[in-house]
């Protein structure tokens, strides 16, 4: 029966995992704008090297 | 001239406008301008034709009749330091408002901006708000060159007085997320902990385990103490301060007695606690929260003149022109205001003719000529060629902006109709009290434990959660409604400010009257087609605003103008000329020989009446109107049934026989009033007990909007312009106007009777709490069962109540 403190456990360290992951979520702004992403993930994608530069430069604006 | 065969008619495969005969065309794509042909090269050039497969013809026509240098006051360092949210020596970040942005397509252009300039690094559109953000590299692109490239694209961003002011980031929002997260993953948790405790089965698995989930139970209710329920422990204690027991008083004596007792009992080892009805009554309260806080994140319900004036104005000085700050503007600057500029501060006209269109401030939208030497207010929008003016009061002194200076405006609105819900906690908190302190004397001689006991179960199964939730529910749920017929409440309290109401407020123009379209008639001696072409003729040689009109009455004649010699213009008086031998006079009735007496006959309209004279022949007039909103008469009389009405308006009274019929004899009915004269007279009517509606539209009924216990804006186009107020009601509504009232009474009726019914279950469980035996199942089974059954009760009975209001 013991085992149950172990179970208990792992299902709570789940649940708080998801509990964080929704918590960055909105700290991340997802949930600001809920419509423009359901138009933009229809769009065709295009290979671009000068897209790809541009999210690098984004990632080191972030920073 | 050509003459245009109207049949063949293409739309213009950027965006979709007719094209005319000798429309551009380019790899068999026609176009209606040069403009839209223009952006179709450039995207086609940079391979950007997908633009044109998600939605066909997508485009914006760009604005042609604009200035090369209009963008030049974005070089200015410090409006780009006030407008780039970031910015250091080569990378900016600005987010701009973009009304135009309509479709996937434009979404799609927008966030491709950096295949067409190498400047540009990242885009990102939010369509919701119509709000474009870049991230763009300043050294190969400034911010003026990014504006112009978007406006090149039909995309022209506005930027107003108001994008200077930093915005702040709604965090409330995204708090109230957090804390129902927070909430509910104890919630669930520690049900699933209790169901030993729900189902006795601690004999099967021994007291050790009921202890252990005791305490874990109590480590999951600590973050919905401290961290979900603080907004209710706040409003509690700033409500008590201001001596006012609100709803939150009774729910934070609950939880508090709650949570505490639940403690004591899981530390002392008694029994499991109440943790999963405490964080199931904090869950779900903080649900209706996120119920009732429904939002229109398109509308803007707080805008002021800011919003609507431009950041820059053209100065003049010694024959050079440049832009200046329209903050840095000072009396005595010569400013020059090109076609469609906005006359941003009280100014004299110096050189040139202004027709100044007022529809921003009065709803009017027939344009006022204006000569050298008159005065124009500062919000009026230049409609034709540029004038030289020469300002006489500063920005924020004119006499439009001084509206914003008054007192309603610096100070929050209070809410005179107190809330039901708050009112009735007064009464529910003090009758808690009383029982909690009987059932103590009573117990107090036999056992202190029960006493104890009882207490503490009184006030739990007191705490008010189903009846903090009617209102939201009920509230919520009308304001949906309402919004699902185009009447967009600021929040859902609204709804219950709207029952209130015992006056109703109008303004005329633009609010009764339909600002963009005209009614013409023509009365007297018929003319004949000649004759027509002869008035035609002289019109077509006036720019004033009722020569515009008769001329588009006559629209598809207008291609068979006579040429006309010896023409006159009278400002104020009428028109004349020689046609093909013809004396030809257009005007006012003493211009045309009449006397003034003629006139009475439509003295009882807000008509403009202009009369026609072939030679010396007196033929008839023109009666122009404005048009009024259809079914006006119905809904003044529905709604006077139940409300008082008042008509306040700008301009003269030549109308007010016509409107005492409409508004019947019990209605005030006052004319020639100053935005000022309609805050102070609102203001009036408030102090002498009237709860206020005011329905306006312009902004100078911004301040009476304001001060009103609900300030209504009636918008043709509810993305557009509409100053602050609680509610914009789409113009295409109007007619619902006694349906909406109806429907906001019935809304209180439901809240009322949800009431009763979180009564009778608070009542079970007292009954159970006073003899002191309140087992946590039963206190876990009670309280989302009247939480569920309110809701489901006060959303059910809300949409019913629509029905019958007559909104399905």
């Amino acid at each position: 029966m013991y085992a149950m403190f172990i179970l208990v456990g792992a299902s709570l360290l789940v649940a708080i995992g998801f509990l964080v992951a929704f918590f960055w979520a909105v700290r991340s702004g997802q949930f600001e704008d809920t419509y423009t992403p359901s138009v933009r993930v229809l769009f065709e994608d295009t290979i671009d090297d000068k897209h790809e530069n541009s999210e690098k430069e984004i990632d080191i604006m972030e920073k | 001239m050509p003459k245009v065969d109207s049949d063949i008619k293409t739309a213009c495969y950027h965006c979709g406008l007719d094209c005319p005969a000798d429309a551009p065309v380019l790899e068999e794509k026609r176009f209606c301008c040069t403009g839209c042909k223009a952006v179709y090269q450039l995207l086609h050039e940079n391979n950007l034709t997908t633009y044109y497969k998600s939605d066909s013809a997508p485009g914006i026509r760009p604005q042609t009749d604009t200035h090369t240098n209009r963008f030049a006051y974005l070089d200015d360092a410090a409006i780009q330091r006030k407008l780039l949210e970031f910015s250091d020596n080569n990378i900016g970040r600005i987010t701009l408002q973009i009304p135009q942005i309509h479709c996937a397509s434009c979404i799609w252009l927008l966030e491709n901006l950096f295949r067409l300039h190498s400047g540009v690094i990242h885009s990102e559109v939010n369509f919701l708000r119509k709000e474009l953000s870049v991230v763009f590299n300043q050294e190969n692109l400034t911010l003026r060159q990014l504006v112009e490239l978007l406006a090149s694209l039909g995309y022209e961003p506005t930027i107003h007085l108001e994008s200077l002011e930093k915005k702040t980031v709604d965090e409330t929002s995204r708090r109230l997320y957090l804390q129902i997260a927070v909430a509910g993953f104890a919630f669930a948790n520690i049900m699933l902990f209790s169901f030993p405790e729900y189902f006795a089965l601690e004999s099967l698995i021994g007291s050790d385990f009921a202890r252990f989930f005791g305490y874990f139970n109590l480590l999951l209710a600590i973050p919905v103490l401290l961290y979900s329920s603080r907004d209710y422990f706040s409003s509690a204690i700033t409500g008590l301060r201001h001596g006012m027991v609100n709803i939150d008083v009774p729910i934070a004596l609950g939880m508090i007695v709650l949570f505490s007792r639940s403690v004591y009992e899981i530390l002392s080892g008694i029994g499991m606690g109440y943790m999963d009805s405490f964080s199931g009554l904090v869950f779900f309260l903080l649900l209706g929260k996120l119920f009732q806080k429904k939002t229109y994140s398109s509308l803007s319900f707080d805008r002021n003149y800011k919003s609507y004036f431009p950041i820059s104005v053209i100065r003049r000085q010694n024959d050079t022109e440049e832009p200046i700050p329209i903050t840095n503007l000072q009396v005595g600057d010569h400013i020059v205001i090109r076609n469609r500029e906005l006359v941003p501060a009280d100014a004299v006209i110096k050189n040139g003719t202004g027709f100044i269109d007022y529809s921003f401030v009065t709803g009017e939208s027939t344009p006022q000529q204006k000569e050298a030497g008159d005065l124009v207010y500062a919000g009026g929008r230049q409609v034709g060629a540029a004038v030289e003016m020469e300002v006489v009061k500063e920005v924020s002194q004119s006499y439009l902006t001084r509206l914003w200076n008054q007192h309603v405006f610096t100070t929050d609105k209070q809410p005179r109709i107190t809330n039901l819900a708050n009112t009735v906690s007064k009464y529910f908190t003090a009758a808690v009290l009383t029982i909690a302190f009987a059932a103590a004397v009573y117990w107090l001689p036999k056992s202190t434990a029960t006493a104890v006991n009882a207490i503490t179960a009184v006030l739990i199964i007191a705490c008010p959660c189903a009846l903090a939730l009617s209102s939201p529910f009920t509230l919520g749920t009308a304001q949906r409604l309402l919004g699902k017929y185009r009447f967009f409440l600021k929040n859902s309290p609204t709804v219950e400010q709207l029952a209130g109401i015992d006056t109703i407020v109008f303004d005329k123009t633009g609010t009764l009257t339909r600002p963009d379209v005209t009614t013409v008639y023509y009365e007297g001696t018929p003319l004949t087609d000649y004759e027509k072409q002869l008035v035609i003729s002289l019109v077509s040689q006036s720019v004033h605003p009722l020569s515009r009109i008769i001329e588009k009455e006559y629209g598809n004649q207008s291609d068979k103008k006579l040429p006309v010699s010896s023409f006159q213009e009278k400002i104020g008086q009428g028109i004349s000329g020689i046609i093909d031998n013809h004396h030809v006079r257009i005007g006012q009735a003493d211009w045309v020989g009449l006397s003034e007496k003629t006139k009475e006959e439509n003295a009882t309209s807000t008509a403009s009446v202009v009369y026609v004279a072939i030679d010396t022949n007196v033929r008839g007039y023109y009666h122009i109107d404005n048009s009024y909103r259809p079914d006006l008469e119905i809904v003044l009389q529905q709604l006077a049934k139940h409300h008082k009405l008042v008509l306040l308006s700008g301009d003269n009274d030549n109308s007010r026989a016509f409107f005492t019929k409409l508004f019947g004899p019990k209605a005030e009915l006052h004319f020639e009033q100053s935005p000022f004269d309609k805050l102070s007279y609102v203001k009036d009517l408030q102090s002498k007990g009237h709860r206020v509606m005011m329905i306006g539209d312009g902004l100078n009924d911004a301040g009476a909007l304001k001060q009103a216990d609900v300030g209504v804006s009636i918008a043709e186009d509810t993305g557009a312009f509409s100053p602050a107020c609680d509610g914009i009601l789409d113009a295409k509504s109007f007619t619902f106007l006694p349906r909406f009232m109806r429907l906001a009474k019935l809304s209180v009726a439901v809240i009322i009777v949800s009431f009763g019914i979180s009564f009778l279950y608070n009542i079970v469980g007292i009954s159970f709490a006073v003899s002191g035996n309140l087992s946590p199942v039963i206190s876990a089974i009670l309280m989302p069962l009247s939480s569920i059954s309110v809701v489901l009760f006060a959303t059910l009975a809300t949409t019913v109540s629509a029905r019958n209001a007559g909104l399905p």
